[in-house]
């Protein structure tokens, strides 16, 4: 039943930091040398010895490295925000389900995101920059607390030239001149196709109300795709804790069809 | 092919049997019971015949046994990361004596760590396959107990089982070394398994729960009476969630560990998100999270139920919460009935 000698799913592989790129006051994007190569959506196990272990989608990829955009607001994060060029870390992965990539092709694709939601979507909107023949239009909307909270900026100006771009913040400051309210506001500014593929990725409040607009726009369910956060301590389906009725977030998700993240109730 | 072993023969048995491997068992540990003057009955190292309790079902489940409570995962040191090892002494065969709730729980263990997601539990199954089982046949059930009704009364996958019957005690054996054991300390006899027929609990386990139930009333009455200890978890021989955690050695910030220790849906914290996200805050949701699971995701998941019906949740609950109760009114509700 059991072999003698199985691998060990737990072992982490140290990763050398390449270089760290300050987003935010609190947000960094980490690009660290690896052989992972994650789908769009899907999340790695990151951790310092001795500090812990955190689930952190990816933010971007290529060839030897990935990219994660990490908000220094816990424990790990804090350690990993100390760190320097040259150090270490220790990644396994990649976990869980990404964007299905052959749903999207030939047709519209809006792409919705807030704040560090954004992260998980980044690699997928440089990837259609590059093969814009792959759609029938890419939409933006990307939402962020302040203009201090605003990540991506150099590749978000160069979507704005390449794609209709809705960037707005829910609350201006002095010498912000683009638009102030809530994603869920510009929804109906979207000019919607009927066969619309949709992603909204985002705080759980921020994704129920968005997607509730797009629904109104008449899109339906099964047009719509979401990215959930749990903390996952193994990535595996075991530990139990991103558990959501028999749903596993780290193996069947993040990424859900909303067709089924709706019959989710934690 | 059964045996008849006298007690002496039985016990003359156990004590070959424990030269060779560890032996786990139910154990009586006097006066160490929850209230004043009762004994803890749980799983613990059987020496001898006499370690071993017939009379009373025990507190705890034999996870611990290949799921311990805490783990060492890894050591690190100096940039080194290394794997537990486990001690000589835990590699070694190992016997589990076992009624057949707690064996057909430790399937359900196997699903989780096993088979779900996409690799094994290694930490899971390096115990896992050195323990071996023997049943321990109920002739009749304790008070609590709803094996019956979870289909979990019968049991497979043990070497051997036993029972008390008479001045004798009854063995099937299955599997070496129980074949050549009962051939050397008891006399052949035709012996056939007992299994509990009948409990005077009955629950009826609905066919499906609506999502719509989620947020019926009945979860209401929990979120003030259960005080989130997590004892039902921690008892169940069914749950598998824990968490992993980081630590450093004091005497030695170069080094620590990553380990981990059991976690219970019931308690605080066990959603905690960096930044402060959590779910299921009121504790009527932690119990419909809970109870939905052992009677209703998981089938649909793996095929059977979680729970196995040991009764154990509501024994140990201070607030005498009933699962039991809680399961039977779901069933009344998805029929059509106003619950209990």
């Amino acid at each position: 039943m059991i072999a003698n000698q199985i691998a060990n799913p737990y072992l982490p592989a140290p990763a050398q930091v390449l270089a760290i790129q300050p987003q935010t006051g609190v947000d960094y994007t980490f690009r660290l040398a690896t052989d992972i190569e994650p789908a769009w959506g899907q999340f790695v196990e990151i951790s310092l010895p001795g500090v812990g272990e955190a689930p952190i989608s990816v933010s971007d990829a290529g060839p030897g490295y990935i990219e994660l955009t990490i908000r220094r607001v816990g424990k790990v994060t804090t350690a990993l925000h100390q760190l320097k060029p040259g150090d270490t870390v220790y990644l396994r992965g990649p976990y869980g389900s990404g964007f299905p990539r052959d749903e999207f092709a030939g047709h519209q694709l809006v792409v919705a995101a807030g704040g560090t939601g954004v992260a998980p979507v980044k690699g997928l909107i440089n990837y259609y920059a590059g093969h814009p023949g792959e759609l029938a239009g890419l939409n933006l909307l990307l939402g962020f607390k302040t203009p201090a909270d605003i990540l991506f900026r150099t590749d978000i100006e160069r979507w704005q030239g390449l794609f209709p771009t809705i960037l707005t913040v829910d609350q201006g400051q002095a010498g912000w001149s683009g638009k102030v309210g809530l994603v869920t506001e510009f929804v109906k500014e979207i000019p919607l196709k009927n066969d619309a593929r949709i992603i909204v990725v985002g705080p759980p409040l921020m994704i129920k109300f968005t997607v509730a607009e797009f629904i109104k726009c008449q899109i339906k369910p099964e047009q719509i795709w979401v990215s959930l956060e749990r903390r996952m301590h193994c990535g595996l389906g075991k530990c139990g804790h991103c558990k959501i009725n028999d749903v596993y977030v780290c193996l069947e998700g993040p990424v859900f069809n909303y067709s089924r993240a709706r019959d989710l109730v934690d | 092919m059964g045996y008849k072993l006298t007690p002496a023969g039985l016990a003359a048995l156990l004590d070959e049997l424990v030269t060779s491997r560890r032996v786990f068992g139910p154990v009586r540990y006097a006066g160490k019971g929850r209230l004043a003057g009762t004994d803890l009955i749980t799983y613990g190292p059987v020496k001898g015949l006499a370690d071993v309790v017939w009379d009373a079902r025990t507190t705890f489940s034999p996870k611990e046994v290949f799921f311990p409570v805490k783990e060492s995962l890894f050591y690190f040191s100096h940039g080194e990361i290394t794997e537990s090892a486990l001690k000589a002494s835990e590699i070694l065969e190992t016997v589990v004596f076992l009624r057949a709730c707690d064996l057909n729980a430790v399937t359900r263990l196997d699903k989780i760590f096993l088979e779900n997601g996409p690799a094994a539990d290694n930490y899971y199954a390096r115990r896992r396959q050195h323990t071996h089982f023997v049943l321990m046949e109920c002739q009749e059930s304790f008070p609590g107990c709803f094996c019956v009704s979870m289909g979990t009364n019968r049991a497979t996958g043990h070497q051997a089982a036993l029972r008390p019957e008479g001045d004798y005690y009854l063995l099937q054996a299955l599997a070496e070394p129980w074949l050549s054991l009962g051939e050397r300390y008891g006399q052949p006899a035709d012996v056939e398994p007992v299994w509990v027929q009948k409990n005077s609990l009955t629950v009826k386990v609905p066919d499906r729960v609506d999502t719509s139930l989620f947020q019926h009333e009945l979860w209401r009455e929990y979120s003030s009476r259960c005080i989130a200890c997590g004892r039902c978890t921690l008892s169940c021989p069914t749950c598998s969630c824990f968490s992993v955690q980081d630590i450093f050695y004091r005497d030695n910030p170069e080094r620590g560990e990553r380990r981990r220790v059991w976690a219970s849906c019931q308690i605080d914290g066990f959603t905690d998100m960096a930044g402060g996200h959590k779910v299921r805050e009121d504790r009527g949701e932690r119990m419909r999270f809970k109870v939905l699971h052992k009677i209703d995701d998981f089938r649909r998941r793996f095929g059977i139920n979680m729970c196995v019906g040991c009764g154990r949740c509501e024994e140990v609950c201070p607030e005498y919460i009933s699962f039991a109760r809680c399961v039977n009114t779901l069933s009344q509700l998805m029929n059509g009935g106003a619950g209990a």
